[in-house]
């Protein structure tokens, strides 16, 4: 019989037996509407063949590949929170590492979904087994694809066991039969003796360093996919690590995301407290920083060399059809890394001192005003033809506007600082937002312009078709679905990990160090 | 063992598409609707376009312009980088150097047309379909060499396919040759654009054999190849206008 607190029991126990809210039935209700859709869209998209997406030549790869770069990136999370945070012994990933394990599992699975649904031949699948070739990209992807998702659901689940046996022996009243089952099966007979704790935190310990390795193969690998081509754009060396970078950046991202909406929608604020996410967000910042270098590494070669071949693509990102796409991910990269780091930058206000009217809210409303009316002008003059875009549309005043707005949006950028600094979750999770939509920018800037850019092939455009939308918003849907189910039926918080650090807390607290003595007394 | 490779010759290349129109033909690829076509989805396993075919500071501006037409098959790489890629091995270079897919085998995973740097390979992205008149005049050839289809038979849906140099034309001439009880000869077998070429601007043969057309001209001091500092080695080789 392993016994728990009061209080953890009601905070993270107690809520998995509450009956369904409407909250809930209702967002499930809907997922499953999306994913069902999704799914309806895929069959058919099976039986009349992929003539139905938008690709064409030489457009032959798509959203389906921008989505499974994007999912398979994602899911660097829990490896680095569980395996990299765990051997470097840092302490206070304790209460994230159920999250960020389960966004790595489940990104996976949707991951590899994008690959299956991007096979023109389903039916032919096992073909992989049978006459795999290990010279081929895509075979050394389905395997360490195949591994990192066997390693991470093993990952989820031998910490998961002894959590699995304290609810088991602290099962309230009237808890159907199947749910009494269901954990009395998965905790595998768990008792919590010596000897049993000292193998599962061996199996811990050696899976973490396993897993390392194979999770950053996992995201080169995927970046070689495209390197190992010789397409303009894409035959470069850096994509190995510039890939796990970015995998890792988006993984806290959505990390952040993930983890905030638990703490809220539990109420589990004392246990994921602030601690984690200035911790976290110094990583988060880093890896923001990293990634700005990488992006400019990668492109400045392309840059300078000015190839036949890979100048256009390099073009067509900078000033072509793909400038929106490439400069809104360097702009949500930027304003990721301004919150991040200028807020910390401000000094702590003083109770004595006036406040500075640039932080007031009115200052904020102001600049984000003006920057609504320049970004609308500049839509205006690029897209609509009225009296006012023929002013507006001057190269000159085109110039003045986009100064207007990028003075205004670091202004607003400034005002907005000092509540910023005052609500770190909040802003840490608008970065995140930022930081994921840029990410997936950043997938879809890589993959779409070459594809459309060939070296003898006509110059192609790519639209998505409702088949490729709908099956990219069932896969957010079922990402999402998996977590809500997940949640309902598994603690939120690996309630031992918790627990054991707290004991360790305590351990420490008992030993006093002496003071050095102090000579010349 | 022979090494079968084309020679193009561009200054004698009038861009009339007969080789295009030839192919189409002999190896029954699929019709598809204007539309689809501009997704580029019209399946021309070979082609006919300016070059360069984007708009690069060399194509010059009106009136000083330079228009250059190239017709281009499969370029049949000694190092080709689309089987390099291929997961299954649905795509492989035979003994006598032709590139081939099996379309029994391909998984439809589109790896070898994203690592084709000249374009050449085509998907299936609907089940092929002809309209009346051309689906009653298909190519019944149906030929099949190491227990692979490997002749013009309708391709299923979901697979990549390309340019075979018009390997099942090989294996008749081949037959031929066995049922008439003698050796089979180089110039017996020709790939039908080849054939039908207007301005008799396509060559065909043994490269392996220092005495054929092809390894002559091959040898020529116009003779160049498309990407060559790719290095994949084609062996469609190409002489340069004028």
């Amino acid at each position: 019989m392993l016994r728990v607190s009061p209080e953890l029991k009601q905070k993270l126990i107690d809520p998995l037996f509450t009956p369904l809210d409407r909250n809930f039935k209702l967002s499930a209700g809907v997922l499953l509407a999306l994913i069902g859709w999704g799914a309806v869209m895929y069959i058919r998209q099976v039986f009349l063949g992929l003539g139905v997406t938008g690709m064409g030549r030489p457009v032959y790869w798509s959203l389906y590949i921008v989505d499974f770069v994007f999912f398979i990136g994602i899911s660097h999370a829990g490896t680095l929170i569980s395996a990299i945070l765990r051997v470097t012994g840092a302490e206070w990933r304790r209460p994230i590492t159920r999250v960020a394990e389960a966004i790595t599992t489940f990104a996976l699975i949707v991951g590899s979904l994008q690959i299956l649904i991007d096979m023109g031949r389903i039916d032919r699948l096992p073909f992989t087994f049978i006459f795999g070739r290990l010279q081929s990209p895509i075979m050394w992807d389905i395997i360490s694809v195949t591994l990192y998702l066997l390693g991470s659901v093993t990952y989820l689940y031998l910490p998961l066991m002894p959590d699995l046996a304290i609810i088991r022996d602290n099962l309230p009243p009237g808890v159907p039969e199947w749910r009494r089952k269901l954990y009395e099966i998965l905790s595998l007979g768990w008792r919590g003796t010596r000897e049993q704790w000292v193998r599962l935190e061996k199996a811990i310990a050696t899976m973490a360093v396993i897993i390392i390795p194979i999770a950053v193969s996992v995201h080169s690998i995927i970046s070689w996919i495209l390197a190992t081509t010789l397409q303009p754009g894409w035959h470069s060396t850096i994509f190995g690590p510039y890939f796990v970078i970015g995998a890792i950046f988006s993984g806290i991202g959505a990390l952040f995301i993930a983890m905030t909406v638990i703490r809220k929608l539990l109420g589990l604020e004392k246990y994921i407290a602030e601690k984690q996410y200035r911790n976290l967000g110094f990583i988060f910042i880093t890896m923001n920083a990293v990634w700005f270098y990488f992006t400019f590494a990668e492109n400045l070669g392309i840059a300078t060399g000015q190839q036949t071949y890979e100048m256009p693509i390099l073009a067509t990102k900078l000033w072509g059809e793909f400038a929106p796409s490439f400069w809104l991910m360097v702009a949500c990269m930027a304003v990721a890394f301004w919150i991040l780091v200028v807020p910390q930058l401000l000094p702590k206000p003083k109770p004595a001192m006036k406040p500075i009217p640039i932080f007031s809210r009115r200052f904020a409303t102001a600049t984000a005003g003006a920057m609504t009316l320049f970004a609308a002008l500049l839509v205006v003059s690029n897209f609509v033809s009225v009296p006012v875009a023929a002013i507006s549309g001057e190269p000159i005043a085109s110039t003045i506007l986009w100064t207007l707005l990028i003075v205004n949006a670091i202004l607003f950028l400034l005002s907005v600082s000092q509540w910023l600094k005052a609500h770190p979750v909040s802003a840490t999770v608008i970065a995140s937002v930022f930081v994921v939509v840029g990410m997936w920018l950043e997938r879809w800037n890589i993959i779409i312009p070459t594809v459309t850019h060939p070296m003898l092939v006509r110059y192609a455009a790519y639209t998505p078709t409702l088949t490729e939308i709908s099956i990219a918003v069932a896969s957010f849907a079922g990402f999402t679905f998996m977590f809500l189910v997940f949640f309902k039926l598994f603690p939120a918080i690996s309630i031992w990990e918790l627990v054991e650090g707290q004991v360790l807390e305590e351990a420490q607290a008992k030993v006093t160090i002496a003071h050095p003595e102090i000579s010349g007394d | 063992m022979p090494k079968w490779s084309m020679v193009i010759d561009l200054d004698k290349c009038v861009a009339c598409q007969a080789c295009s129109v030839a192919c189409r033909i002999e190896n029954n690829t699929p019709v598809v609707p204007p539309e689809e076509a501009e997704l580029g989805r019209a399946m021309r396993w070979n082609d006919v376009f300016p070059m360069p075919i984007n708009p690069t500071e060399e194509t010059g501006e009106y009136p000083k312009v330079k228009t250059q037409y190239m017709t281009r098959p499969c370029m049949h790489c000694e190092n080709p980088p689309c089987i390099k890629v291929c997961p299954v091995g649905a795509t492989f270079i035979n003994e006598e150097g032709i590139v081939e897919q099996n379309y029994a085998r391909c998984i439809g995973c589109r790896f070898c047309t994203v690592g084709c740097p000249y374009g050449v390979r085509y998907f299936n992205w609907y089940k092929p379909e002809w309209e009346a008149p051309l689906a009653e005049h298909l190519n019944p050839d149906r030929v099949e060499g190491n227990g692979v289809l490997e002749g013009p038979a309708e391709r299923p849906l979901g697979v990549v396919e390309k340019c075979t140099y018009c390997i099942h034309r090989l294996h008749k001439a081949r037959a031929q040759a066995e049922a008439e009880g003698r050796d089979f000869r180089a110039d017996e077998y020709v790939p039908a654009c080849v054939q039908t070429c207007t301005g008799k601007a396509r060559f065909f043969g043994d490269l392996d054999d220092p005495n054929s057309t092809v390894t002559q001209l091959a040898m020529s001091s116009r003779s160049f190849r498309l990407l060559e500092d790719l290095g994949t080695h084609p062996k469609t080789i190409y002489l340069r206008e004028g």
